[in-house]
């Protein structure tokens, strides 16, 4: 994919092919500016592919929906509208009745644990349960594929381990196909089945890791040797794309 | 730093934040701060009396200024007369008439300028053109233009208050940020839903802002317009006065002024915070 203005392109990715099975949680792993975030952005359908094409379920992509609901890092609630105004917006959108509309919401809520909190506004909330809301908001809609954006990125640590662990539960529920965008290789590998490790720009995979633990996860599962091997595996992979994207783009 | 083992250490996290570093002697607390405050307004109609009763003539002169007690004796007459009340409703109905579409305009516009570029290119020229012209200075050509008096002081008053309004609604729109729009569209949210979900909620508290501004706005361009041209209106009322050699009615207009200015912007702020209920109360709630 390329972006360019003015006679200048940057190729953001390159030469990407990926393909997942229903219900799959993929994560892709990769440096700051790795076109991981674009490859996510392209399947939600803001930017279009130059060469190639996005396929979800047999449709091509060319504009966002529903069907592919994402989750942002932060900054991505709506200020003016309660949590249970968030969650039901998509329903909304669809012409879903009010009552209708409530009742899923508050499941979603519940099922994110954050019920009692439906009238909230979201600067009341802190950082964790904002994430929270802005899952069961991508949730409700059933989504064929929920893209998440680096979402525990801007979480203290002890939240961001208590968020990957609820986001696994909930995922055990709801079983959508989940593409995890991280640069985080412990969160990668705890959440994913796959993880697609990316070079640094222009992007390509690399290595595609499947993780093998199996579920349900425990935070202990990281001290284990079977994910330390995959650990090692990846980790090595990782340094060097940093370390080449610290002295120069790829030619 | 070292510490040793036996040396006591005073915690400086507990100390109170100083407000000022001025002397004991002036630090009051409890009732001498609404007391000092009180006394202070205090001096200021003991000064205004002695000026005006013994006629002090300091290159500033009070000769002819009114005593308190002459402002207020006229105050208490005017307030019991029909014909006072007759100027105090012509020019509120001025002023909301003016502001009434000077609002529908200016955010109306200020909305389709903000988020449509073909809308910026079209309407945004000609606000510029016009904006840097006082609405005052179109009272002549006010007069000319428009049939009534009335109209052409509504047209002056509508002036006033419509550029703050269009431009505070233009920086609301664009400052919207790009994100929520993404994240409605990715939500299944269509164009107009966009509009209507998103662009006019986050524009509103600057959509609010820019209301409270021409509210002052307006009612500044109101009393200089009924000065200028008029037979009705607290501003034609207070020119008039000095007119007539009626000293003491010239200050309660400039007070009735003050308060009907600070009343209707209060309550346009009242009713724009009830409009955004997930604002903070005041900034010092947010945490």
């Amino acid at each position: 994919m390329r972006f360019g203005r003015d006679g200048r392109t940057v190729e953001a990715v390159r030469r990407f092919t990926l393909m997942t099975t229903p219900g799959e949680f993929v994560a892709l792993l990769g440096p700051s500016g790795c076109g991981k975030t674009t490859v996510l952005n392209a399947v939600a359908g803001f930017v279009l592919p130059t060469v190639g094409r996005i396929v979800v379920d047999s449709e091509i992509v060319t504009q966002p929906g529903a069907d592919r609901g994402m989750v942002f890092q932060q900054h991505s609630l709506f200020p003016w509208k309660t949590v249970l105004g968030n969650v039901e917006f998509g329903l909304k959108m669809r012409g879903v009745g009010k009552k209708e509309r409530k009742s899923q919401a508050h499941a979603y809520l519940s099922l994110v644990g954050l019920t009692g909190f439906e009238h909230a506004y979201p600067r009341e909330l802190s950082g964790g349960m904002q994430q929270r809301v802005g899952i069961a908001r991508a949730l409700v809609n059933r989504p064929r594929v929920l893209l998440m954006d680096e979402p525990f990125g801007a979480l203290d640590a002890q939240t961001r381990l208590t968020m990957q662990e609820l986001l696994l539960s909930v995922w055990r529920e709801v079983r959508t196909t989940v593409l995890f965008v991280t640069h985080d290789i412990d969160e990668a590998l705890f959440l994913a089945d796959r993880v697609a490790v990316m070079t640094g720009r222009p992007g390509q995979i690399r290595d595609l890791v499947e993780v093998k633990l199996t579920r349900p996860r425990a935070a202990e599962i990281i001290a284990t040797p079977a994910f330390m091997v995959l650990k090692a595996r990846v980790l090595a992979q990782v340094r060097e794309e940093s370390a080449r994207a610290l002295s120069g783009p790829r030619p | 730093m070292a510490t040793a083992p036996n040396v006591g250490m005073v915690p400086l996290v507990g100390a109170p934040a100083a407000q000022a570093e001025a002397p004991a002697l002036l630090r009051l607390a409890g009732w001498r701060r609404p007391a000092l405050r009180v006394l202070s307004v205090g001096l200021f109609f003991a000064a205004w009396h002695v000026a005006t009763t013994w006629d002090v003539d300091l290159y500033v002169r009070f000769q002819n200024i009114p005593t308190p007690a002459q402002v207020l004796e006229e105050a208490v007459a005017l307030f019991g007369s029909a014909a006072f009340y007759v100027h105090i409703l012509a020019s509120l109905e001025r002023i909301w008439l003016g502001f009434a579409i000077a609002t529908t305009l200016g955010v109306g516009m200020g909305l389709l300028i903000g988020w449509f570029r073909f809308a910026e290119d079209t309407l945004f020229p000609p606000i510029e053109l016009f904006r840097p012209i006082p609405a005052v200075a179109w009272v002549p050509l006010s007069i000319m233009l428009w049939p009534t008096e009335r109209s052409s002081i509504v047209f002056i008053t509508t002036l006033g208050a419509f550029f703050p309004i269009v431009l505070n609604t233009i920086h609301g729109v664009e400052g919207i940020d790009r994100q929520l729009v993404r994240a409605a569209t990715s939500l299944g949210a269509g164009r107009v839903a966009i509009f209507r979900e998103v662009v006019i909620p986050g524009a509103l508290p600057s959509i609010v802002t820019g209301l409270s501004v021409g509210m002052g706005v307006s009612w500044l361009c109101l009393i200089s317009a009924e000065m200028i041209s008029g037979q009705f209106g607290i501003g034609y009322f207070t020119w008039v006065a000095y007119g007539i050699v009626k000293y003491s009615q010239i200050v309660v207009g400039m007070l009735v002024i003050g308060v009907l200015g600070m009343l209707s912007s209060a309550l346009i702020r009242l009713v724009g915070a009830r409009c955004m209920p997930w604002l903070p109360r005041r900034v010092k709630d947010a945490t």
